[in-house]
C-alpha cells in the first residue's frame, strides 16, 4: 500500500498551484533550512528537469524561497517569499542545471550562514512528497514525513550503538536508518527516521558521544 | 487501514453497521495512534480552508502569475444573477464554488489538494453549495471528508491519484468519485450506493488525459473542476436513486490502472501533447517564456536564459 493516511488523501493544507511543484518545493527549501540550523545568509539554487523548465508558471523559485525562510506548505505569505527573503538580507543565485538530475523533479540548494554551509540534493515525487537524496554530498535516501536526525560521525566502530542505544533508551523507535561514509575511516553519515521527535537534551548528549561531529534535527511535522 | 477495495470497505460497514465515515475515521486513528477527536479536528481544520478558498475565489483577485487564467468563478456567479442557469441553480452554484477553489490554487491562494491541487476544487464545490442548500452543519461536512477520503484512498493504492502516473483521470477523475460517493452518504444512501456513485463517475472519466497548457495547472484543469463538480452531483443522483454500477467499482478502478499505465507519457502531465500541444497551447507557452525572460531582466529572477 503507497498510501497509508487518510491526510495524504485530503491535504496537505498548501498554496497552490501544484502539490509537487509548489508544496514539495517548499518542503525541500525547509529540509535545506533546518540541515544548516539557521536563516541562511546565501543561498546557490540549482533547478533541474521539469523544475527547471516549469518553475515559473507555479511559483517553484517562490515555495523554494519560503522552505528557506522556514514557512509552512499552507503559508500565505509563499507568493511574497522573494520580498521576504529581501528582508532578511538573504542572497539567492539561481543556476539551471546540467544534465537530467536524479528525477524530473530534482533541486540542489546549497547555503551559506557565515561559517556554516548545507548543501541537499532533493526531488518533488508527487503530492507534495519529497525524496532527499543527499545531505551534505552525502547519500541518504529520506522523506521528510518523519522526524529525522542526521549525524555526521568518523567511520569508527560502536558508533552507531551508542547512537541506537541512546534512542532506545528514550523508548524512540528507528523507523528507517542509512549510513553513508566517504571511505573507510572518513567521515560518515547516519540519518535516522524516528516515529517520535526526541527532547532537545538528546540531540545535546548525542554530540557529546565519542567520534560524533555534528547531530542536525530535521523535523516537517512541526509547524514552523 | 483494514480494507484494500470498495467491496471490502463497504461489507465492513455492512457488517458493523457503521457509514464509511466512521470507518474511515476508526481507521485513520488506530493506524497513526492518534486519538479519533484530533483526527476529527484536522479534518475540521480543513474543511474551513476549503469554505475560505470558496469565498476568495468568488470575491478576491485571481489572476494567476503566468496570467492565463482567473475570474471565471465570479463570470459565472454573475451570470446566475441574471436568470435561471441552463444546469439548474445549485449545480450552478457547485460549478461555481469549484471553479473558485481552483482559481484560488492557480493563484497561489490556500487550499485543501483533494486529493491533488489539480482537482481541489470539485469536493469543495460539491461539499460547500450543498451544505448552503441544505442547511447543515460543519461536523457533517466533516464527516463527509473522512468518506472522500476513504474513497481516494482505495482509488490512490489500487490505480493512481497523479497526473504525471495515470493522466487527469487520476485527478479529476479520483476527485469526482470521491465527492459523488460522500454525497451519497451525506444525502442517507447506504455505502453499497456510495460505492456504486464511485463506479458510474469514474466510468465516465476514463481516459482523461492530463495535458496542461505550459505545464501549468490552469488550462484545462481549472474548466475540468467546474465541470467535475457537476458530474458528481449527476453520478451521486443516479446512485440514490438505484442506479448501479453493472461493472463494479473495484473493476472500474482496475481499469482506470490499465488506461493509465498504457497512456503515453505525453499525456500525464508533461505539456507535450494534448491541448497543451494544440496551436494555441503552443502559442500561449511560448509567450510565457518571452514573458518570462522580460520580467527576469527587470528583477533578479532566475536567470532568463532558462528553457
Amino acid at each position: 500500500m503507497r498510501f497509508k493516511n487518510v491526510f495524504s488523501i485530503i491535504g496537505p493544507s498548501m498554496v497552490g498551484p501544484s502539490s509537487s511543484h509548489t508544496a514539495g518545493a517548499v518542503r525541500i527549501g525547509r529540509v535545506a533550512r533546518q540541515l544548516l540550523g539557521c536563516q541562511p545568509e546565501k543561498a546557490q539554487i540549482t533547478l533541474f528537469g521539469s523544475f527547471a523548465e516549469t518553475y515559473w508558471g507555479h511559483g517553484t523559485d517562490l515555495a523554494l524561497t519560503a522552505g528557506l525562510l522556514n514557512f509552512d506548505t499552507d503559508d500565505e505569505r509563499i507568493p511574497e517569499a522573494d520580498i521576504e527573503a529581501e528582508k532578511t538580507g538573504m542572497s539567492m543565485e539561481w543556476v539551471q542545471g546540467k544534465g537530467n538530475g536524479p528525477h524530473p523533479n530534482s533541486v540542489k540548494i546549497t547555503l551559506w550562514a557565515g561559517e556554516n554551509k548545507a548543501e541537499i540534493v532533493a526531488a518533488s515525487i508527487g503530492g507534495g512528497t519529497i525524496a532527499v537524496y543527499s545531505l551534505n554530498g552525502f547519500d541518504v535516501q529520506i522523506t521528510g514525513e518523519y522526524p529525522t536526525i542526521a549525524v555526521t560521525h568518523s567511520d569508527s566502530q560502536g558508533v552507531l550503538a551508542n547512537l541506537t542505544a541512546l534512542l532506545s533508551r528514550e523508548d524512540i523507535n528507528i523507523g528507517y536508518m542509512d549510513v553513508d561514509r566517504k571511505g573507510r575511516s572518513g567521515a560518515a553519515m547516519t540519518v535516522f527516521e524516528l516515529d517520535s521527535a526526541p527532547a532537545e537534551n538528546i540531540i545535546k548528549e548525542m554530540i557529546n558521544q565519542p567520534f560524533i561531529l555534528e547531530v542536525t534535527m530535521i523535523d516537517l511535522t512541526q509547524r514552523s | 487501514m483494514r480494507f484494500e477495495t470498495l467491496e471490502q470497505l463497504a461489507d465492513i460497514c455492512l457488517k458493523e453497521n457503521k457509514t464509511i465515515a466512521e470507518v474511515m475515521m476508526e481507521d485513520q486513528a488506530k493506524e497513526t495512534n492518534i486519538p479519533v477527536d484530533e483526527v476529527f479536528r484536522q479534518m475540521a481544520d480543513y474543511y474551513q480552508v476549503m469554505k475560505e478558498a470558496v469565498q476568495k475565489g468568488l470575491t478576491g483577485n485571481t489572476k494567476s502569475r503566468s496570467g492565463l487564467t482567473g475570474g471565471d468563478a465570479k463570470k459565472v456567479a454573475d451570470y446566475m444573477q441574471q436568470g435561471e442557469p441552463c444546469l439548474g441553480g445549485p449545480s450552478a452554484t457547485a460549478m461555481a464554488y469549484a471553479l473558485a477553489v481552483s482559481e484560488v490554487n492557480a493563484s497561489m491562494g490556500r487550499i485543501i489538494a483533494t486529493p491533488t491541487a489539480g482537482s481541489c476544487g470539485i469536493i469543495p464545490g460539491v461539499f460547500v453549495s450543498t451544505q448552503e442548500r441544505f442547511g447543515w452543519d460543519d461536523d457533517k461536512l466533516v464527516h463527509g471528508l473522512f468518506t472522500a477520503g476513504a474513497i481516494g484512498f482505495v482509488i490512490a493504492n489500487n490505480a493512481s491519484i497523479s497526473g504525471a502516473e495515470g493522466g487527469c483521470q487520476a485527478e479529476v477523475g479520483s476527485a469526482i468519485g470521491m465527492a459523488a460517493g460522500a454525497m451519497v452518504e451525506l444525502r442517507g444512501g447506504s455505502p453499497q450506493q456510495a460505492v456504486h456513485a464511485v463506479g458510474l463517475a469514474l466510468k465516465n472519466c476514463l481516459g482523461l488525459i492530463c495535458d496542461p497548457v505550459a505545464g501549468l495547472v490552469e488550462i484545462p484543469c481549472i474548466v475540468r473542476n467546474g465541470l467535475g463538480a457537476v458530474t458528481a452531483l449527476a453520478a451521486a443522483d443516479m446512485a440514490l436513486a438505484g442506479v448501479g454500477s453493472v461493472i463494479p467499482a473495484d473493476e472500474v478502478i482496475g481499469v482506470m490502472l490499465e488506461v493509465g499505465s498504457a497512456m503515453p507519457t505525453k499525456h500525464r502531465e508533461t505539456g507535450k501533447g494534448g491541448l497543451a500541444a494544440t496551436p494555441t497551447g503552443r502559442k500561449l507557452t511560448k509567450e510565457l517564456v518571452e514573458q518570462r525572460r522580460r520580467k527576469a531582466k527587470e528583477a533578479k529572477q532566475p536567470p532568463s536564459d532558462m528553457n
